[in-house]
């Protein structure tokens, strides 16, 4: 139960940092809650079934794209409408893409994956008309439970209610998630990961269940790309760019794929790790790359690996 | 070859193309004849390619017995790292060589004037390719790879020692890859993000042509080629875009590419 702890007590810095942190450490917890919802998703994909998706970007650009085109054109702003808008519009571009791309495993995954994304990326940045090409769109300011918050300053708003938002949004995406990779699905995406052919024999659809993974996963990215738009209040297409896709997986690495908070952990250092670097040195690119191949060669279970690896813990468990 | 999906060929790609601009800007500066400024951008195309070296013994080798997915990750974290070190070292502002590549001159062809030194490299892409050919199948060496490419246990029990094969042929695929920036860069100009926009074309041209595959390679570059410049003067929304779908067909419908026989 020590993990449980963790959990909770981790919970509740997060929701008393607005109270005690200064503004610049809180604005920067709002991406971390953005990522931390793209990497639950990720994860069942990375770390429950095994397939490392290069193309996650894709399904983050569209997210924030669906909020900045609703709130810009469509002059619809209820951040629950958007974030239902973003689930449904990314699960109806997994689907067909998922099809295609689950047929594959380990680096032909990872390459059609990659492809989307970029096609994708082009598309936002080439139909400039719905887009706004490489400016991007304005993110408008959301209503948050059908409450208009315009007349607030920025800050109160991002640091105040959106934060909260965010953070509930977070909670019931990882409580989700949580429910998902425990229940008899998430154990077939494990035997899959494991042994997909042993996976086979016992029954398991293995594509069927790789399928549903992705689109799971596709989901979540979504939800998680329309929270990266209020806070900067504009989308634009590197949001979609293929290195944004390997910074997310390495993130996911970072924290640890093989525990479920792994990946949440890996996105918290990610973005005040970055934060702290770019302060120091411009060349935040350097550091990270030569930490990433550190943690690649001596530390594959990333951050949280490295904690509880002297316990003989079951792979995937947190 | 080696089975590494190599993000970074890309970033090698935009190295040669920086030094080849310094290497140019210096010979230049020490009054060397314009005509023969290919030489030194050659050579130092070619002798930057010693980095494949220390990448590859440096990092690249802990994880050749790892998942595929550490393989990845270990190439992105060199895309990471030359990125910034290519802005480091040269700064952020593009660089070029102005105008010399047209001290060649430049001939009418079909209708279209075409600079000659653009004739140049595309002999000297087509040398290579004729050499790598040779090399692959003609020589010991080029047995070698292949049968390491094959079964890998297998040439090793023979008697192959694996660390130099792979370090030399990483090396080689670096060396290319930066000879390549540095002879296309007097037509451009050298940019800090060329690599990681590179890498995805690249990627494009061997998934076509069919992964180690050289002939599919050579027929990959040649379609993406041709596609990119028929796209740009019909409909250039769909430039890139028309890349991306015809690799998805390809990977969709023989994911093997093209030309590709051997299993990947």
């Amino acid at each position: 139960m020590k993990g449980g702890l963790a959990v909770a007590l981790g919970a509740a810095a997060i929701a008393a940092a607005p109270l005690v942190a200064s503004t610049y450490h809180v604005l920067l917890m709002l991406p971390f809650m953005a990522y931390a919802v793209v990497l639950l998703g990720l994860n069942l994909l990375f770390g429950y079934t095994g397939l490392v998706s290069f193309g996650h970007a894709l399904f983050i650009g569209l997210g924030a794209y669906t909020g900045a085109f609703l709130t810009t054109h469509a002059k619809i702003r209820s951040l629950e409408v958007i974030l239902l808008a973003a689930a449904v519009l990314g699960a109806l571009v997994a689907i067909p893409v998922a099809a295609l791309c689950v047929r594959y495993v380990k680096i032909y995954f990872g390459m059609l994956t990659l492809a989307f994304g970029m096609v994708f990326y082009t598309f936002v940045l080439k139909f400039y008309r719905l887009t706004g090409g490489d400016e991007g769109t304005p993110f408008l300011r959301p209503s948050l439970l059908g409450r208009s918050l315009d007349a607030m300053p920025k800050i109160d708003y991002l640091v105040g209610p959106y934060y909260y938002y965010s953070l509930a949004v977070l909670g019931l995406a990882a409580l989700g998630m949580w429910r998902i990779v425990h229940s008899p699905f998430g154990l077939c995406l494990k035997t899959i990961r494991d042994n997909p052919t042993k996976a086979e024999t016992l029954g398991i659809g293995v594509t069927r269940h790789r399928f549903y993974a992705f689109v799971i996963s596709a989901i979540y990215a979504a939800v998680g790309g329309v929270l990266l738009g209020p806070p900067t209040g504009n989308v634009d297409p590197t949001l979609a760019y293929w290195t944004h896709s390997g910074n997310i997986v390495f993130m996911t690495l970072l924290g640890g794929f093989t525990s479920f908070f792994g990946p949440v952990v890996g996105a918290f250092v990610f973005i005040y790790l970055q934060s702290w670097v770019m302060s120091v040195v411009p060349y935040w690119r350097l550091v990270f790359g030569a930490m990433l191949a550190v943690i690649v060669i001596f530390a594959p279970d990333g951050l949280v690996g490295l904690v509880t690896r002297r316990r003989p813990a079951p792979a995937g468990r947190a | 070859m080696q089975k590494i999906f190599n993000l970074a060929c890309g970033s090698f790609y935009a190295l040669g193309a920086y030094v080849g601009v310094s290497a140019v800007g210096w010979y230049v500066d020490a009054g060397g004849p314009p005509a023969l400024f290919i030489v030194p951008l050659a050579l130092a195309g070619l002798a930057v390619g010693a980095v494949g070296v220390v990448v590859e013994r440096g990092l690249l080798r802990f994880v050749y017995d790892r998942d595929e997915t550490f393989q990845l990750l270990m190439t992105f974290a060199i895309v990471l790292m030359m990125e910034d070190a290519i802005r480091l070292t040269w700064g952020t502002a593009p660089r070029s060589t102005a105008g010399l590549y047209l001290v060649y001159g430049q001939v009418r062809l079909f209708g279209a004037t075409v600079p000659v030194y653009n004739l140049i490299v595309i002999a000297a892409s087509l040398a290579i390719a004729l050499a790598i050919g040779w090399l692959l199948t003609r020589t010991a060496f080029g047995r070698i790879i292949r049968a390491t490419a094959d079964n890998r246990e297998m040439a090793e029990a023979l008697g192959v020692d694996m660390r130099r094969v792979y370090a030399k042929v990483f090396t080689l695929g670096t060396a290319l890859g930066t000879l390549g920036g540095a002879l296309v860069i007097p037509a451009t100009a050298a940019m800090s993000e060329m690599g990681i926009e590179l890498i995805v074309e690249a990627f494009a041209v061997v998934v076509i042509g069919g992964l180690g595959s050289m002939r599919g390679a050579f027929v990959g570059a040649l379609v993406v080629g041709v596609l990119r410049s028929i796209a740009i003067s019909v409909y250039p929304e769909l430039e890139m875009l028309l890349i991306y779908l015809i690799v998805i067909a390809v990977l969709v419908a023989r994911p093997r590419g093209l030309f590709g026989g051997a299993t990947a």
